[in-house]
């Protein structure tokens, strides 16, 4: 090959490379959706109307969401934790794995379907999703850093006056509205094209298989007091017999002080539950398998278990045969939202590459 | 009606002119730390509480809100919730003051909450202005005045060192032993918990009322002793109890808060800070 072919072929990948990020932006929809409530869920919890959705608003949103300057020395974003692949959490991570290497206690919880969840974490400590960011980021092995902190180097950095003009009207850089931009970005992680929520929105012919639809009764019989339609979740807080572990963490008592809540945390949802391993709120189990033979055969007894896995018997558990676990199996395949994970909408904007935000 | 008024211009004296409720004046509480019977100063001065064991003072901050007077007739003057939160800084002195507006009047008692109220401590995030803010320049610094795993703000902060802290899990573990408690909780959100706000209600008249009035200042002079955070009716010991944060031991040192303030007195018809 002589030089000039060298030269041709180089041009030839460039303008090839082109080509795919343009097809690859195509995807994104022209027109700025918004927020779109889906036809099977419940109306939001969040009020809306003090922060209304903008495609301004969500764009700087999503700029904070993979900003690194919100941690102490730049180098930890929401996005570092949340990565969009895992539905919002931390694929392979057991514990947050935060700033310096330093670990937390806890499994970062999706972020997905937050619109519908009253209180935030695994122990419900903060009651507002604007105000859940400052838990991250003031948190010493998340972040490290402080809001003011942050909001500072916002302001010193060139893009963002102009970026929260466009969202909010004028080039304030506050905490409100630091705070507001990241919730239209989490608000509009909605997750609700799964197979579960196109049977139940009778579309595209979509129909469970004869596994599934067993699975979903026993799933109506023994999982759905708590892990109730079509969030997954009945937001409460429940012991659910883990062993505590080696920290002692006690969940939700650390926020009532009530020994009642002793070793309670928040019930998760169950969409998209192939993508959020491992499981429970020290992420010891790494499968499903193990977490269901954690319900068939592996819980502890203390006080403050839930009475609700009590049999009459005095056994504890969900009972389940082998066949009743497939089938339950098979029903919970279903609640895996494959669009949601690969959304380009939530993707982290290439700010170095070809593709320019 | 001439003579009657003229009558009670008489009788209120040249320095005490009629109070005209339509009108306002500046008021101000000044929070003056002491420890003890001695001033405030930080680390490595020393002091030493009721069980004998010596400390020094690292950081002294706590939020002053909800400001109301009252007058000799049992009537009462509330300040603008807006306007009405503050927050005290023991290591820098132009934080002492909690300067507000209040009507014209001879006000003999004077409350505030040592803390901030259930209702501001669940208001959306555009509603925490000032002091309570996030921002630069303006809120709490990041100055570790919010929890925020556990929403809400911390009430009152108190650092320091005492060398019979220990160096293991339930003292201090980096070595420097140090104390810290920071108290707070308004009574949660959704399930009821701990609330350690605590009003703190202040009798003016045998220190001397508040005399306001328009184009002048009152200020209401108050001794802060922190060392009370020990020795108050609840009495502890340091490294029995060096850190309390959000527990339920937070209640007994809360319970001291008020054993804390007393009125020294009052500085009435000032006209530049420089008087006070």
């Amino acid at each position: 090959m002589n030089f000039n072919m060298k030269k041709l072929c180089v041009l030839g990948i460039l303008v090839g490379l082109v080509f795919a990020c343009k097809k690859g932006s195509d995807v994104l929809p022209d027109v700025f959706a918004g927020f779109t409530k889906p036809a099977n869920f419940p109306e939001p919890e969040y009020d809306f109307s003090r922060n209304p959705i903008t495609e301004a608003g969500f764009e700087l949103g999503k700029r904070l969401f993979y900003e690194p300057r919100l941690s102490r020395n730049n180098t930890i974003a929401c996005g570092s934790c949340h990565i969009q692949s895992a539905s919002f959490t931390h694929h392979g991570h057991d514990v947050s794995h935060g700033i310096d290497d330093r670990l937390g206690t806890r499994n970062p919880m999706p972020i997905v379907n937050l619109a519908w969840q009253r209180e935030f974490f695994w122990d419900g400590g903060v009651f507002d999703l604007d105000l859940s960011p400052v838990n991250a980021i003031t948190s010493p092995v998340e972040m490290d850093e402080t809001v003011p902190n942050v909001i500072r180097k916002l302001r010193q950095h060139p893009d963002y006056t102009a970026l929260f003009k466009k969202a909010f009207g004028t080039e304030e850089i506050t905490d409100a509205r630091l705070f507001k931009a990241l919730s239209q970005f989490m608000l509009m992680a909605v997750s609700a094209d799964t197979k579960y929520d196109k049977v139940m929105r009778n579309e595209e012919g979509a129909a469970f298989t004869e596994a599934e639809k067993k699975g979903y009764v026993f799933f109506k019989q023994r999982c759905a007091t708590c892990h109730s339609e079509p969030l997954f979740t009945d937001r409460s807080y429940r012991n659910n017999g883990l062993q505590p572990n080696r920290v002692n963490d006690i969940g939700r008592d650390s926020v009532t002080l009530n020994p009642r809540d002793r070793y309670a945390f928040k019930v998760p949802s169950l969409r998209n539950w192939q993508y959020t391993a491992p499981y429970m709120h020290d992420g010891r189990f790494l499968t499903l398998n193990r977490v269901l033979e954690h319900y068939r055969s592996g819980m502890v007894d203390s006080e403050t278990l839930d009475p609700i896995f009590r049999q009459p018997d005095g056994r504890i558990g969900i009972l389940m045969t082998d066949e009743e676990k497939e089938n339950l199996m098979a029903f919970l395949q279903t609640l895996n939202d494959r669009e949601f994970v690969t959304n380009p909408l939530f993707a982290e904007p290439e700010m170095g590459g070809l593709i320019v935000n | 009606m001439l003579i009657i008024a003229a009558l009670i211009a008489a009788a209120c004296g040249k320095d005490s002119p009629l109070p005209d409720a339509g009108k306002k004046g500046a008021f101000s509480i000044e929070f003056d730390n002491i420890v003890g019977e001695e001033t405030l100063s930080f680390h490595p001065r020393e002091y030493t509480n009721a069980k004998g064991e010596k400390f020094s003072i690292k950081l002294l901050q706590y939020f002053v809100s909800n400001i109301k007077l009252y007058k000799a007739d049992g009537s009462e003057y509330a300040v603008p919730q807006e306007d009405s939160y503050f927050l005290v800084n023991g290591g820098d002195r132009a934080t002492r003051f909690t300067q507000v507006e209040a009507p014209e009047g001879d006000y003999t008692k004077v409350s505030f909450i040592l803390g901030v109220d259930a209702e501001r401590s669940k208001m959306p995030v555009e509603a925490r202005k000032g002091v309570l803010s996030f921002n630069p320049d303006q809120g709490h610094e990041g100055g570790g005045m919010y929890w925020g795993w556990n929403s809400g703000y911390i009430f009152f902060k108190f650092e320091g060192h005492c060398n019979l802290v220990s160096d293991d899990q339930q003292g201090d573990p980096t070595g420097n032993k140090q104390f810290k408690y920071h108290i707070g909780g308004f009574g949660g959100y959704s399930a009821p918990t701990i609330n350690n706000i605590k009003v703190i209600t202040v009798d003016l008249a045998p220190g001397g009322m508040a005399k306001v009035r328009a184009g002048l200042r009152s200020n209401v002079h108050l001794l802060v002793d922190v060392m009370q955070v020990f020795n108050g009716p609840h009495t502890f010991s340091i490294p029995e109890h060096p850190n309390v944060m959000f527990s339920e031991y937070s209640v007994h040192i809360a319970n001291n808060f008020p054993s804390m303030f007393s009125h020294d007195h009052t500085e009435n018809f000032v006209r530049s800070e420089d008087e006070l």
